[in-house]
């Protein structure tokens, strides 16, 4: 079964395959009536056992507009309150007829072990520290955009909280299949031990330094929730803000107009200063978005109807 | 099998700590050594023998890191099936943590232990006390009884005393009772949540970290508490290079400390995670080639004093889950003696070396006498066949459970039999284990004048 339960070992042609259906699949979603049939009947369950918002809605929303019918679950007030392992949901879940399990925990590895068990395929929405590879894709389709479509020699500067960013390891397994580059900025709390050893990747706490020939910049949500445990990560919001925060006039410093991607929620004032987030100049935000919807379709229909690119064709004429 | 008051074994190669290997008769009578024969070719006038012929004996192995899961658990194990898993590995004497529901921090649950040992224990079962009540690190638990009711030391494991003054407070009363402390070394505010050991592994599986730092400064802060008090500290399961420095200092510098190892820290590194999952995870993690080398020459040198299994079993639903919510430890009786002969095949230390870090040492930690099998001590020994090939199978195994890493592992090596007390409490060939490539078999009978 075609699992996507994270980008690392996936080869770089499979990563621009993606990219490049979701273009044709972008294609579908800009007309009047942006829907097709090409996954009707099938049945996505979308299992969350943590919160998420964007993720969710993008999932549902590409698998809508593929046709297929969402089975939604959310983990407050399920069987889950009530002592049932997450393994035992899914396979009621699975008994219950889903053809294709989109799961998002606060556990690393949890999709991985959950495919383990169930026929059906399991597409990661992010796991614990671990990954979250569509939106890596979705950044990387923003990127071949950016980029016209080459990655070799590349810069792409993470800044913000890495060590722990499922976003950022699955940028970094991406960087190794497509050949980019990929540095990382922000204070030592944030970088885990055997990070270079791992990836090869550039580590830098100095931002300005960090900035330097990027070719495109992405900010990473400060992820306050994720801080209870393992002591005093930051001082004050302030602190951070001066230290580690993006500003117009810091990325001036640095060219034109590089593009600042942030796959949100944003911190304001935190890892962005309040004006940046819509600068229509740089801002890839809102495109990250869009860009979110037409890649999990691309995701969707791979993994339930086979990466064939006629199929896609056909999809792309509606029929 | 019924084993008489009065027995002799004969023809097996006898290793003790400190001696050399040789052909020797023993003389068991009433439960106790009576007596060494050292003429090969001497046989009794009378009375019962045991031929053991090709087989090695040696002393009764004391493992001082066992969790009988015993009361509370027992779905995990109970004593009657960990000290089986004990006895079936050469293991007379087993150590067991208080971290059982409820915990032993009172003198009822030790007796408790006590009284199920002897009714359906397989081996010794040697409580360890709680050093705080609840193992939450804040009130001393009452030694003086648990001592009287039977503890032999004082932990609270994996559950590290949290605040140094505390600790201080622990070594202090215990030193008072002529109790060793045996502290788990991890600062948990260091290993934040890590599950396995930090480093490009652990990156690349996503998982958080648990750094060597967070053993190397527990244990800092535990000899450095040691030296004030002058209490005997002795380290459980060091995992680190730089661990192994620091008791190697702190023995120069005359603090009372002792050291454990466990097998899997000498055979496995955190590269295991990537392919055995959960059964490799435990606490503290597997380490990096380099700490398994240290570890290694650490044991030969005598830096570290004693394997120790920390057998450590979960049933099978809790360690399939994913790899951070699943429970720490692995069970290890099993495979302790298999893999420790591995050490000597593959030149780590001698047989002589080996069997003194498994019997005399932990006894020594324990304050014991050091000198196994002398006369007139217990009658406390295993018969090992040294040419037995066997491949573990964790499943059809003694233990409860079957978490091990070392699952389906071809061994050469296994123990035949295991006397306590003088009376047989293990016979491979009477335990429904497959022995097929055993060429040896248990004859007993009269002796021939």
């Amino acid at each position: 079964m075609p699992d996507l339960l994270g980008l690392r070992g996936v080869a770089g042609e499979q990563i621009l395959a993606w990219i490049r259906h979701a273009r044709a699949m972008q294609e579908i979603l800009q007309r009047p009536v942006a829907k097709v049939p090409a996954l009707r009947g099938r049945r996505i369950a979308l299992m969350f056992f943590e919160n998420s918002t964007r993720t969710r809605m993008s999932f549902e929303l590409a698998a809508k507009s593929l046709g297929a019918d969402v089975l939604n679950f959310s983990a407050s007030g399920s069987s889950l309150a009530k002592g049932e392992t997450i393994l035992d949901t899914a396979k009621t879940i699975s008994a219950l007829g889903a053809d294709c399990m989109v799961v998002r925990d606060g556990h690393s590895q949890m999709p991985a072990y959950l495919s383990q068990h169930l026929e059906e395929p399991v597409i990661n929405a992010g796991d614990g520290t671990n990954e979250h590879p569509t939106q890596a894709l979705l950044d990387l389709c923003v990127l071949a955009q950016l980029w016209q479509g080459r990655f070799e020699d590349r810069l792409l500067v993470i800044v913000g909280d890495v060590a722990r960013s499922r976003v950022a390891r699955s940028h970094l397994w991406a960087a190794r299949a497509l050949g980019h580059r990929v540095r990382l900025v922000g204070p030592r709390q944030f970088f885990e031990p055997g990070l270079v050893e791992a990836f090869g990747c550039e580590l830098t706490s100095d931002l300005d330094a960090g900035l330097r020939g990027a070719d495109a910049v992405m900010a990473l949500r400060v992820q306050k929730e994720r801080r209870q445990q393992g002591g005093p990560w930051l001082s004050s919001q302030l602190d951070y803000f001066r230290t580690y925060g993006l500003t117009r006039a810091r990325l001036q410093q640095h060219g034109e107009a590089v593009p600042l991607l942030h796959p949100g929620p944003v911190n304001r004032a935190m890892e962005l200063a309040p004006d940046l987030l819509y600068d229509a100049d740089r801002s890839q935000i809102q495109t990250q978005v869009q860009t979110g919807v037409a890649l999990r379709m691309a995701v969707l229909y791979w993994a339930l109807g086979g990466s064939d690119e006629q199929i896609v064709e056909r999809v792309h004429a509606g029929t | 099998m019924q084993v008489p008051e009065e027995f002799w074994v004969i023809g097996a190669e006898v290793a003790r700590p400190g001696k050399a290997a040789a052909a020797r008769t023993l003389h068991v009578r009433n439960g106790a050594v009576e007596a060494w024969i050292d003429d090969p070719d001497w046989r009794p006038e009378h009375g019962q023998v045991l031929d053991a012929n090709g087989l090695l004996m040696i002393p009764g192995i004391c493992d001082l890191h066992v969790h009988l899961r015993d009361p509370g658990l027992t779905y995990k194990e109970d004593i009657e099936t960990g000290t089986r898993a004990a006895v079936a590995s050469g293991v007379t004497s087993v150590v067991c943590l208080a971290n059982t529901q409820p915990v032993n921090d009172c003198p009822e649950v030790t007796q408790y232990i006590r009284e199920r040992a002897r009714t359906v224990g397989w081996a010794r079962v040697l409580p360890v006390s709680a050093a705080t009540i609840g193992l939450e690190g804040k009130e001393l638990a009452p030694y003086g009884l648990m001592r009287e009711a039977g503890c032999v030391a004082v932990s609270d494991d994996g559950n590290t005393v949290p605040v140094a003054g505390v600790m201080r407070r622990v070594l202090e009363y215990a030193a008072s009772l002529d109790l060793p402390v045996l502290p788990h070394c991890e600062d948990r505010s260091v290993r934040a949540g890590g599950v396995m050991n930090a480093g490009p592994v652990a990156v690349r599986l996503g998982l958080p970290g648990n750094p060597r730092e967070a053993e190397e400064i527990a244990l800092a802060r535990d000899i450095l508490l040691a030296r004030l008090t002058g209490a005997h500290l002795h380290v459980q399961h060091v995992t680190t290079a730089g661990g192994v420095e620091l008791i190697r200092r702190a023995r120069e510098d005359g603090v009372r400390i002792t050291a454990e190892v466990c097998p899997h820290h000498l055979f496995l590194t955190d590269e295991a995670v990537e392919e055995l999952g959960t059964h490799a995870k435990m606490a503290p993690p597997l380490r990096t080639a380099h700490d398994v080398e240290v570890l290694r020459q650490a044991l030969a040198d005598g830096i570290i004093d004693a394997i120790a299994t920390d057998h450590a079993p979960h049933a099978p639903h809790e360690k399939d889950q994913p790899f951070e919510a699943a429970p720490d430890g692995i069970i290890g009786l099993e495979t302790l003696l298999p893999l420790a002969l591995r050490l000597v095949d593959e030149d780590v230390l001698d047989l002589p070396t080996l069997v003194e870090r498994l019997t005399a040492a932990p006894r020594r930690v324990l304050g014991q006498k050091p000198a196994p099998l002398s006369e007139g001590e217990p009658a406390d020994f295993a018969l090992i066949d040294r040419k037995l090939h066997w491949r573990y199978d964790a499943a059809s195994g003694c233990s409860r459970s079957r978490n091990s890493p070392f699952d389906g592992w071809d061994f050469e090596g296994r123990v035949v039999m295991t006397f306590v007390d003088g009376v047989c409490r293990w016979n491979l060939h009477e335990s429904g284990q497959s022995v097929e490539s055993s060429p040896w078999r248990p004859v007993q009978g009269v002796a021939s004048s």
